[in-house]
């Protein structure tokens, strides 16, 4: 699984950061920054990734399967 | 629950959420999505924000199409469809003049804008609430020249910085000696009047509207002072009320919102309640409360849904309150609660950028921001642990000027 950011949506609430600590920080700025290479999820981890996903109040990420 | 019916009252980002996560807890059964305006979820926030000030207008930004809700999660839709009545006895609940049978039911009908008495009959005069409000409001804000906003509070700062993004002057009237007094605490009124002021709002607190004038369209403002303000557009940002009236008769405690415990159940079996009409017994403060916030309606929502249908008692619902929004290009965040006992600023309330944090007994409560996105997440997630005020203290961290 990949989570995605749309940069120019993003704004940098960091309720993704509550919702999955191991997947996504905040930068000193309020910029957010994906803490694995790609967006890449790691196993175990793709429930917090939609939580993070559904609870994002602007819908500006989204996680999926890239097709092979 | 497989075999039986899930009917979820109100189809913005709570009902949605109930519906999401009722699924996703394994819900097999029927589901019934009732909501009052024809539209299916749509982005509420941003109706107050870049829907105004956006050219061409903007479309509005949808969470879930009828092919999603009806395709991915099997919901029926039924929207335009205002419900009327309540019948928690024989599970049944009225709308668009149909009885649907329910097993277990979420409402999620909002809250609706308060109006003023006096601007009914005159045309220019809007609040702003639905898709179809700031579509009304757009309109007539494109040609405005005067505008007066009657409250400084979230949905009329909003507005007022949209009017002034277009080039209007802009008047805003606030009843009460200072803004947002109980939301922020009193100690903030000069920050938000400066910030008004250096964009260009005239912001007269502590008078109220006697009266509109006008020949078919607002051409004034009548304040309790004496004066009389031109205006071509006004916009009433007042308040809201939780959409209950149609519970009436049902039986169900109402007080300021639909009565609910720390599960987000009623009185009524299988009923729940979700999002701004919802008066709910917060685990994390330990009180009773009722938040009109987007992120509140959308961790109800889910938590709603998912207990809703779900065997056995309910799991508790516990939210830090979270709110957003954006006057003249800064954006204001609160996380929490008002404190009550002591208020921390870090940094200079007369810099752009500052924190404050609110205390109550030992505990931090809440967390004001004014442009410190990163500050308020960083609390905000104390918060959500429960910090205590020492440990608040311990994590300050000089906000860069």
């Amino acid at each position: 699984m990949k989570i995605s950011v749309e940069r120019e949506r993003c704004e940098g609430h960091g309720l993704c950061v509550d919702a999955a600590p191991e997947l996504f920080r905040l930068d000193d700025d309020g910029e957010l920054v994906l803490l694995h290479e790609d967006g890449e999820v790691p196993a175990g981890q793709e429930d917090a990734a939609l939580a993070a996903v559904r609870v994002c109040p602007i819908a500006a990420l989204s996680a999926g399967v890239p097709a092979a | 629950m497989t075999g039986s019916r899930l009917v979820v009252v109100g189809a913005s980002v709570a009902g949605l959420r109930a519906v999401e996560a009722a699924r996703e807890a394994g819900f097999r059964g029927a589901i019934t999505l009732v909501g009052a305006e024809p539209y299916a979820p749509y982005d509420r926030p941003e109706l107050s924000k870049t829907f105004l000030t956006a050219t061409p207008e903007p479309s509005p930004r949808v969470y879930r199409d009828h092919s999603e809700l009806a395709g991915r999660l099997g919901v029926e839709l039924l929207l335009g469809t205002p419900a009327t009545r309540l019948d928690p006895g024989a599970r049944k609940l009225e709308a668009g003049g149909g009885l649907i049978a329910y097993d277990r039911l979420v409402i999620a009908t909002g809250a609706r804008a308060r109006t003023l008495p006096e601007g009914r009959r005159l045309g220019g005069v809007h609040t702003l609430r639905t898709l179809d409000d700031a579509r009304a409001l757009r309109r007539d804000l494109v040609r405005a020249r005067q505008v007066v906003v009657i409250g400084a509070g979230f949905v009329g700062a909003e507005v007022a910085s949209s009017a002034r993004r277009r080039g209007c002057a802009v008047t805003i009237v606030e009843r009460e000696p200072v803004p947002l007094a109980a939301a922020f605490g009193a100690r903030f009124g000069d920050v938000w009047r400066r910030l008004h002021e250096r964009n260009g709002c005239d912001l007269r607190c502590g008078v109220s509207v006697t009266g509109l004038r006008g020949a078919g369209r607002v051409e004034s403002v009548l304040l309790s002072d004496g004066t009389a303000l031109d205006a071509d557009l006004v916009v009433a940002g007042v308040g809201a009320t939780p959409e209950t009236g149609w519970l009436d008769g049902s039986g169900l405690e109402v007080d300021d919102g639909v009565l609910c415990d720390e599960t987000l159940a009623t009185r009524a079996d299988g009923v729940y309640a979700a999002g701004d009409v919802a008066r709910w017994r917060n685990p994390l403060y330990g009180r009773h409360m009722r938040v009109e916030h987007w992120t509140a309606a959308a961790e109800q929502g889910a938590a709603a849904g998912r207990n809703a249908v779900t065997a056995g008692p309910g799991t508790p619902c516990a939210i830090v309150p979270y709110l957003w929004s954006d006057w003249h290009g800064v954006r204001i965040q609160f996380a929490g609660v008002a404190g009550g006992d002591e208020i921390e600023v870090i940094g200079d309330l007369g810099a752009p950028r500052f924190v404050a944090l609110h205390r109550s007994g030992d505990l931090l409560t809440g967390v004001l921001g004014v442009d410190s996105r990163a500050q308020v997440a960083a609390y905000r997630s104390l918060l959500r642990r429960g910090a205590t005020w020492r440990e608040a203290l311990a994590a300050r961290r000089r906000v860069a000027p």
